[in-house]
């Protein structure tokens, strides 16, 4: 990539609303932020379906898949490419959660998201976890080739369950 | 900068001595490609660091992705509770392309374990929880793909060559033991 965008995006800071979102996960069916009311999210943006480091990337995701949802998160990929790639991507690396086109206007999430290489005209490999009212609660990018891990969101995910059962004990 | 999480102890799997002043922990998958090139460079670091380094292996099988990655791991497992591990870990990585349970169990006959109580450990799962425990370990160390090698406690972010492994050994952190 000649033309790599010289310095990363900043994320958006963690207490600030998320921007929403509606975007097609299948053919048939589209996912908004609205919809995932009252769950934490989890968002993954990667620069590209069947790329070296995103498919690593994933592919962890994917096997911690269920210690996220044991904090009752939904999971998302978030890429430019077209529903019709993320499916024979996601079937090929049986990935277990759905991936998001970001297609058309193309990147306007990822933009909305301060995920966004305009040099490359795709997302950055940036990380966001949501509360369940649609607030970012930790947010973090790297640098397009370096697979930050799982760490980050656990992390992020357990500080939110443990908020959640102190505030149920004091109600 | 990402940090084993848990330190070695007792339950880890080590090859050197315990108290050498270089530490290599390795998070690996028996059935992936890149492990199975990065075994031979820790080959040859070993062999160019002699008793200076000690090796460790934790399990990180991608099971989603590699279907055979957790009975395998168990079979090296099982294997080590025979006092094996070593010898299991290197004919894994060395016949990486027939992990399947009929070869699993002739490596057994052929490093002359109790191959009756091994059918039975890998039938009972009974180190599956040992190697999940391993793998959110290195979940939390910010493992991130496999191989992922920590020197002395901290990752590792060049590649696994031999030659970037000892640079790395020798050189900044991995002398400060």
């Amino acid at each position: 990539m000649a033309t790599a965008t010289p310095s990363l995006s900043l994320p958006l800071p963690s207490g600030t609303r998320a921007p929403s979102f509606q975007l097609a996960a299948t053919p048939e069916q589209s996912v908004s932020l609205a919809s995932c009311a009252g769950s934490p999210v989890v968002l993954v943006f990667y620069p590209a379906d069947f790329s070296p480091v995103c498919s690593d990337e994933l592919a962890l995701f994917n096997e911690v898949l269920p210690e996220l949802q044991r904090h009752g998160a939904r999971v998302f990929g978030v890429s430019v490419d077209s529903v019709w790639c993320h499916l024979a991507f996601a079937r090929e690396r049986k990935l277990r959660f759905p991936l998001l086109a970001d297609f058309h206007p193309k990147g306007e999430m990822s933009q909305r998201y301060h995920a966004w290489r305009e040099g490359e005209g795709v997302s950055e490999r940036a990380l966001y976890v949501l509360d369940g009212g649609g607030v970012i609660a930790w947010s973090d990018v790297s640098r397009p080739e370096v697979n930050p891990g799982v760490d980050g969101v656990l992390e992020a995910l357990e500080k939110l369950s443990a908020g959640a059962s102190s505030r149920e004990a004091r109600s | 900068m990402s940090r084993l999480h848990r330190p070695t102890g007792q339950e880890d799997h080590f090859q050197g001595s315990r108290d050498a002043p270089l530490l290599l922990v390795e998070f690996g998958d028996y059935q992936c490609p890149y492990c199975g090139r990065a075994y031979g460079e820790v080959k040859r670091l070993q062999e160019a660091l002699g008793d200076r380094m000690a090796l460790v292996f934790r399990n990180f099988p991608l099971t989603q992705a590699h279907p055979l990655a957790l009975q395998a791991a168990e079979a090296a497992e099982a294997a080590g509770a025979q006092g094996r591990f070593w010898e299991m870990h290197d004919l894994l990585f060395e016949n990486q392309d027939a992990l399947e349970l009929p070869v699993l169990l002739s490596h057994a006959e052929g490093l002359e374990l109790d191959v009756d109580r091994f059918r039975k450990d890998l039938a009972s799962h009974r180190y599956e929880e040992r190697i999940r425990r391993d793998f959110m370990d290195g979940v939390r160390s910010g493992v991130n793909g496999t191989p992922t090698f920590f020197i002395n406690g901290h990752r590792h972010d060049g590649d696994f060559s031999t030659a970037s492994l000892l640079a790395a050994m020798t050189g900044g952190l991995g002398a400060s033991r």
